[in-house]
């Protein structure tokens, strides 16, 4: 292929997941009031706390600045042009999954979830958001024999006010930046996990996210809290229908993990990143954060991104406890005119604290990628230990490749490593794949899956081979 | 935040203005408004980060004296290098000082000299370059210094000279009542295919407060090959800001070394542009630090050119409660294809108070290029201390061997030999004494 066919064919490469879902919508007009914070939280029949702790994070966003250190670019968002709440029409509260819309159940069909067949053969609980409200979690009652609520957000709130109440917030406040506080003040729903002392979720849990109607923004929130001495692995996916306007896309995931706990949490996402020329496409800003808060407790951050116009998210961890641990592997790939800035923190307080850094970029057409990145080594943690490694790879000579660790350390006995690389695909080895008769694409989508291996082995079986296939159909085209 | 330094600097430029020809004049007053709009820098801005620069901005710094006090060529051999018999062209707060240089035969129309001088008599070889790399927009600590540098170096080298003997300029701050500044400026033209070794060596008298605000500029033509020694070892209640903008034409070479000894605060601003294709860029950096001390070295290099190659190394001992800051750039422009970019940083931290800040970064545009940067921030290893031991050279005495092996390979690469010994002298005696303070 020809550079110049390449080019087109990257232009026409098609997004597959980008159809609309015709379903009647319960919206609140655009817009964004402390009128519209009180509706969305009387539709969900909130409690009166959670209605002021939204309220303080709206006062409190309308004087945050936007952030502007990262090196992504766009135009100022206009917040008064996004409908904050948005969901799919129901009658009454359902009982089970056959009751759910079957026009929804198609549109996860054509997703390539569904829900019905998974709970057969995948084993695998699903936590599906549409828009702003979970529709359906398959494989309650199972969980619950063992004790671990999986369930929306809202149901959360109304069944287990406790335990949101006193972790909501603790560890990404709402004043923590202005996305946060955004969602902080009008999240419409999400996923709740609790996994109680020394219980083995014996599945792995799954939310996909899709956002649906136009001018909408999705601002999920997603809490997971593993007792002591528990485990559990956490997946997540996300698509988007093409739209040629940007939409925004605001989340908030804590993550507490107690003594000995462990908490996976991988990430697969694929939102709608928008044509050859940059219209449309989703603003993915996002703050992931997990606390270690207990001895030995460990937190494993997973992500594929390769969705999204913009993509803005740091999933950090805070190693308090004594000899936690925490890891954060990522694959970013952008194309056409993608552009991404992600990265880490990993803030050692407790002593023996030990977090491991694997981020590989790619970059093709004119996307641009950033590696953003912080290990901090406080005082009192003796003998923390981190080892950052950070591979970028380009692909065509109008894209770039950026890297932003910050290192600092005050710690004496604490030993940090950064290492990075940033070089082109290797022609050697594209031209010894090509000699053996495997097309210039399949070379590259070859050699990208083996870049990233170190990556995808972190991912669970499934969406493992999920993650590859999007590898190869965001890499379409890219190579002459 | 207080700023009385500002005023103060203000004041006495309206008072007092170094004189100069009519485009000097304009170029300082584009530098002192600069600065006059920004002030000092605050940590607020991303490159000022670690670096605080607020005990600077609220003393009201008098201008450093004019005249020397007496001085002979035997206390100035002391200060520097005994050991040099080569060029030795001494500043004194700024100004040259004739009586106490020694030049000797300079070869092939080498000019080595006081800038407020040339700037006047050969003003073809002064305006095109002076302030040309150090822009006032955006750098009011660089703008104060072109705003109040009085004299300076100046150092031209014409096409094709060669010159075997270093030319070895001595920047000598002397206190005056009270805390004082002084601005020193160098400014290095290397024409097509010549080649020299510059030595800056900044030193004090006395142990009163002051600030040196030095600027340096070099010019590289092509084919040009410079080696560049900056020494930083004033008195331990010596500040120093010090900014370093160096162009390189094609084929050309600039190899760097940059010594920070000590002082309460230095922070070391180093630009080179790679501007032809096929220029090499080496930069290498020592810095040790203790008591209070706080040291910040913050450099780019910009390949704006294909087939440029450049290597950075930096390595740092932060003892007592000192702070280390390291943050070097790497830009590869769109079209600089071919790049090969290496950049390393090391931190030593052996006490439990010090802290280490390094913050290498990669800025990529171009895809037909090699680029990496690495950073560790750690102890003595462990096991080479306990193979020593084992063969019975004692703790400290082993520690001092690890130290200078780590240090010796920053100063290894200078290339000229007695230099490089006397300044591997001047280092294990500042490590050494960094470990007495501690203990």
């Amino acid at each position: 292929m020809t550079p110049g066919e390449s080019l087109e064919h990257l232009a026409n490469r098609e997004y597959k997941w980008g159809f609309v879902t015709d379903i009647e919508t319960d919206s609140v007009p655009a817009g964004l009031s402390e009128d519209v914070i009180r509706l969305i939280s009387s539709k969900k029949q909130e409690p009166e706390w959670l209605l002021e702790w939204r309220l303080k994070a709206y006062r409190r966003w309308l004087e945050m600045p936007e952030p502007e250190w990262s090196s992504v670019r766009f135009p100022p968002i206009d917040y008064q042009a996004i409908v904050y709440y948005s969901a799919p029409k129901q009658k009454k509260k359902l009982e089970s999954l056959d009751e759910v819309d079957p026009k929804l159940l198609e549109t996860y069909e054509k997703l390539g979830i569904p829900l019905g067949e998974q709970k057969r053969l995948a084993g695998v609980a699903v936590d599906a958001v549409f828009d702003s409200v979970s529709v359906a979690t398959t494989f309650r009652e199972e969980l619950s024999k063992k004790g671990i609520l999986f369930c929306s957000f809202s149901e959360a709130v109304r069944e287990h006010p406790e335990l949101v109440r006193e972790y909501l917030g603790s560890v990404v406040p709402y004043s923590d930046n202005k996305h946060a506080a955004l969602n902080s003040a009008v999240f419409t729903d999400g996923s709740f996990v609790y996994v109680p002392k020394g219980v083995r979720c014996p599945m792995e849990l799954s939310t996909y996210f899709r956002i649906n109607a136009a001018n909408t923004g999705q601002f999920e929130r997603t809490l997971i809290i593993a007792d002591e001495g528990s485990y559990v692995s956490y997946l997540e996916g996300c698509t988007a229908p093409q739209r040629d306007e940007n939409q925004l896309h605001a989340a908030v995931v804590e993550l507490v993990a107690l003594e000995r706990a462990e908490i996976k949490y991988s990430t697969v996402q694929n939102w709608y990143p928008g044509d050859a020329e940059g219209r449309g496409g989703i603003y993915n800003f996002v703050t992931k954060r997990g606390k270690c808060a207990g001895r030995a407790s460990k937190i494993s951050w997973t992500q594929v991104e390769t969705g999204s116009a913009i993509t803005w998210k740091y999933p950090s961890c805070i190693l308090l406890g004594d000899d936690s641990i925490g890891e954060f592997y990522s694959v970013a790939l952008t194309a056409n005119r993608q552009q991404a800035d992600t990265g880490t923190k990993m803030i050692h307080i407790g002593k023996n604290t030990r977090s491991t850094i694997v981020s590989k970029g790619i970059s093709t057409g004119h996307g641009q990628n950033a590696y953003r990145g912080q290990v901090r080594v406080q005082k009192g943690a003796d003998g923390a230990r981190n080892y950052s490694q950070c591979d970028s790879l380009l692909i065509g000579d109008r894209c770039g490749a950026h890297t932003f660790p910050y290192l600092e350390v005050r710690n004496p006995t604490a030993t940090v490593e950064h290492e990075a690389t940033t070089s082109k695909i290797g022609e050697d080895q594209l031209f010894y794949c090509q000699q053996r008769g495997i097309s210039a694409e399949d070379a590259v989508s070859m050699i990208v899956n083996g870049f990233c291996k170190q990556v995808l082995k972190e991912l669970p079986m499934e969406f493992a081979v999920e993650a590859q296939k999007l590898l190869g159909v965001s890499l379409e085209g890219s190579v002459g | 935040m207080s700023d009385d330094a500002r005023e103060a600097f203000v004041a006495s430029f309206e008072v007092a203005a170094p004189d100069g020809p009519a485009w000097l004049q304009a170029l300082r007053k584009e530098a002192i408004s600069a600065f006059a709009a920004e002030g000092f820098p605050t940590p607020r801005s991303e490159a000022w980060r670690y670096t605080n620069l607020a005990p600077i901005a609220r003393t009201a710094w008098t201008t450093a004296p004019a005249t020397a006090v007496a001085l002979d060529r035997a206390a100035i051999e002391r200060l520097s290098f005994p050991v040099f018999a080569c060029s030795v062209f001494v500043f004194v707060n700024g100004r040259f000082e004739p009586a106490l240089s020694t030049p000797r035969a300079l070869a092939g129309g080498l000019e080595v000299g006081s800038l407020a001088a040339a700037s006047i008599e050969r003003p073809a070889l002064v305006e095109p370059y002076l302030g040309r790399l150090a822009r006032s927009e955006g750098a009011p600590v660089a703008a104060l210094n072109t705003a109040l540098f009085a004299d300076g170096a100046f150092v031209h080298l014409p096409a094709n000279t060669v010159v075997d003997a270093p030319i070895h300029i001595v920047h000598l701050a002397l206190p005056g009542g009270g805390p004082t500044a002084s601005h020193p400026r160098t400014l290095v033209v290397a024409e097509h295919g010549s080649r020299a070794t510059v030595i800056e060596d900044f030193v004090s008298l006395g142990e009163a407060r002051m600030l040196t605000n030095s600027v340096t500029e070099v010019f590289l033509g092509d084919a040009a090959s410079i080696e560049h020694v900056s020494l930083q070892r004033e008195g331990a209640d010596a500040a120093h800001l010090a900014a370093l903008r160096v162009r390189q034409s094609r084929d050309s070479r600039y190899t760097g070394h940059g010594i920070s000894l000590g002082g309460t605060l230095t922070r070391n601003e180093i630009v080179a542009v790679l501007d032809g294709i096929g220029a090499e860029c080496e930069l290498n950096g020592f810095y040790v630090a203790s008591g209070k001390e706080h040291v910040d070295n913050h450099t780019t290099i910009d390949h704006a050119s294909p087939h440029g190659t450049s290597r950075e190394t930096y390595k740092g001992v932060l003892d007592g409660e000192a702070r280390g800051v390291f943050s070097g750039r790497v830009i590869v422009r769109p079209d600089a294809q071919k790049t090969s970019a290496q950049q390393t940083n090391k931190n030593l931290l052996l006490s439990r108070d010090a802290e280490v800040d390094s913050r290498p970064q990669l800025e990529i545009l171009a895809d037909d290029v090699k680029c990496s940067h690495g950073s560790t921030i750690g102890q003595l290893d462990e096991d080479a201390l306990f193979y020593l031991r084992s063969r019975g050279i004692e703790s400290v005495a082993a520690q001092a061997l690890l130290m200078r092996a780590f240090a010796t390979e920053i100063t290894g690469r200078i290339s000229i030999a007695p230099l490089r010994e006397r300044i591997d002298e001047l280092l294990l005696a500042r490590l050494a004494r960094a470990r007495a303070e501690a203990a």
